[in-house]
């Protein structure tokens, strides 16, 4: 009797609402994700054929001494890359966004113009400053110099010692513009109550946006944080355009996604790994998850309670 | 505490240091804005200035802009002629356009079930569709390209659809479904008893949340349009590739010819300049309205 129930008023609107969205997220995003995490644990054998080799992979990953010193190096790179963004990109776009939020002339010409390079692909914005910033047009060059820094110019894509913040600064360049429009949303959301009672009581813009404006944000700078995290960790295209697979001059510029690309594919003399590739993929999985997980149980839960 | 008395001095006696104080005050924003738009827009001014000169002033006056004595059109015939640009846009005209088709709305479908009904495994439903927001497809890149190996979908313009698709849906989903609750109950109620279907009652909603449809739509065209990884692995073919992966090939034939290079740089760039120009305020507008958080 209630089985017979059950079925009648089974909700077939609910499966039709839902399932052309679960089949094609689940078949081409989560089903490939798990099965990649899987072939991270298996190997290509002599025949041909896969066989299951445990955390064999990972070891050789972090020990080999093929594989150990470009995942460690792209690892560090890779934090550098992201200290860059945090330290460079997230406190320009603050000091931007509260620049906009005060009103005023001008704002929106500005606003549309800083979020501007946001749009343009990384294939664009890797070649224009390529070639803004090397040595045979010279037009980095001929700015220093009628600012009477030219002694300064250094081809600095090209060198070891700078191409990796170099790299970072033009990311910079180009993203600058979403923490700018998320901090600037989250400004304009403060209640102009607030800002009054403070000026009447005689705090500063300097107090006011550090002791009332800075905290209330404080939600919107844990989710930039984690933006920057996730993207950071999972970039790739720029420095492919700029510097290709290799991401030269001798892996200066090695990160996380142009290992897994280039240890997936191959290069020059060495073969393509599938297997290792998902390794390294896992790898950067192990890192993003753990990024989020920060984020969602030690950020979220303390900006809570200083909320209440 | 000196800082807050003084201030309250300054705003006592209204002299000439108050009136230039406010005055510095207000410019100095102006400043440091005007000198980062100016560093924002720079570099794309310079290549598109250059794009329009011969060889000789692109390197003898780079910042200069084209005039009749330096004009020159040979790199964009060079781009038009050597290049597939035309087969690269359609390409990634048709691969974002039918992406974003689906991805609004398949995703609005399953927002709708979401919000709509109180059914078991809601939440767990929700919260496996919202894994993607944060963990990059990309990610699973070598057993997506065996599977669309399996389904002798590469180097189709229909397997690309399809990854875009799965990498859109879920923060579509889970900001659609955040404004389809807002949705008064009433509405729907009054419709079911004049005895409309679910179906019916979809449609009616759709129109109700068409802000959030157009912020979305135009947040998940960008990524699309400009990534560069799917196109080079999935769908490398020169008949395949999109408008991002055909320049960036070309550019790495023709590093050399400058006004090619600069060329191409300038015909990617400007129809993507144009769509942020028209729609750039309302892009904004729906962020800072709350749209996205």
């Amino acid at each position: 009797m209630s089985a017979k129930l059950k079925s009648r008023t089974f909700p077939t609107h609910i499966v039709v609402f839902l399932a052309p969205a679960v089949i094609v997220y689940t078949l081409f995003m989560i089903y490939p994700l798990i099965d990649s995490l899987r072939l991270s644990f298996f190997a290509t054998g002599p025949d041909n054929k896969e066989y299951f080799v445990g955390l064999q992979n990972y070891i050789k990953l972090f020990t080999d001494s093929d594989y150990a010193p470009r995942f460690w190096g792209a690892l560090k790179n890779n934090i550098v890359f992201f200290l860059v963004h945090m330290l460079v990109q997230n406190p320009i776009g603050l000091l931007l966004a509260a620049l906009l939020a005060t009103g005023g002339w001008g704002r929106k010409f500005y606003r549309t113009v800083l979020f501007m390079p946001t749009v343009l692909s990384f294939v664009i914005i890797g070649f224009i400053w390529n070639l803004i910033l090397s040595p045979l047009w010279g037009v980095a060059e001929s700015i220093l110099k009628a600012v009477g820094l030219g002694a300064l110019f250094r081809p600095w894509l090209g060198l070891e010692s700078t191409a990796l913040v170099t790299i970072s600064l033009i990311s910079v360049w180009q993203f600058v513009g979403i923490p700018m429009v998320l901090f600037y949303a989250a400004l304009i959301g403060i209640p102009e109550e607030l800002i009054e009672a403070a000026r009447v009581d005689g705090a500063t813009g300097w107090q006011i946006f550090w002791r009332i404006k800075f905290p209330l944000i404080l939600p919107t700078v844990g989710i930039v944080g984690i933006l920057t995290f996730v993207g950071n960790f999972n970039a790739f295209d720029l420095i492919y355009t700029i510097k290709g697979a290799l991401a030269g001059p001798n892996f200066a510029t090695d990160i996380m996604g142009t290992l897994f690309y280039r240890t997936f594919f191959g290069q020059q003399l060495q073969l393509g790994n599938p297997t290792m590739g998902a390794t390294v993929a896992a790898m950067m999985f192990l890192i993003i998850l753990t990024g989020v997980l920060i984020y969602m149980f030690l950020w979220q839960r303390r900006v809570q309670t200083v909320e209440m | 505490m000196t800082t807050v008395s003084r201030s309250i001095t300054y705003g006592k006696d209204f002299g000439l240091l108050y009136r230039v104080r406010l005055w510095v005050g207000r410019l100095i924003p102006h400043l440091i804005l005007a000198g980062y738009s100016l560093l924002a827009i720079f570099p794309v001014i310079l290549i598109l200035i250059n794009s329009f000169k011969t060889r000789k002033a692109i390197f003898g006056e780079p910042f200069a802009f084209p005039n009749p004595s330096n004009f020159d059109l040979i790199g964009y015939q060079t781009v038009l002629s050597r290049s597939n640009f035309t087969q690269n846009f359609l390409n990634s005209i048709i691969v974002t356009g039918v992406s974003l088709l689906f991805i609004l709305f398949f995703g609005s479908m399953a927002a709708f079930a979401l919000s709509e009904y109180n059914f078991r495994g809601n939440t767990l439903m929700a919260l496996y569709l919202s894994i993607g927001i944060m963990i990059p497809i990309r990610l699973g890149t070598v057993s997506l390209l065996r599977l669309m190996v399996k389904l002798g979908l590469v180097n189709t313009l229909t397997g690309l659809i399809l990854v875009y698709i799965a990498q859109g849906l879920p923060l579509t989903i889970f900001i659609l479904s955040q404004f389809m609750r807002q949705v008064p109950k009433e509405l729907k109620d009054a419709a079911r008893i004049d005895g409309a279907s679910e179906y019916r009652i979809y449609t009616m909603v759709l129109p109700l949340v068409r802000p959030a449809l157009g912020a979305i739509g135009i947040f998940t065209m960008i990524p699309i349009w400009n990534d560069l990884w799917f196109p080079l692995v999935i769908a490398p073919s020169a008949k395949t590739a999109t408008i991002t992966l055909g320049v960036q090939q070309f550019l790495g034939q023709f590093v050399s010819d400058w006004n090619a290079v600069l060329s191409s740089l300038s015909l990617a760039m400007v129809p993507i300049l144009i769509l942020y120009v028209i729609f750039s305020q309302q892009m904004i507008r729906s962020i800072t309205a709350g749209a996205l958080k």
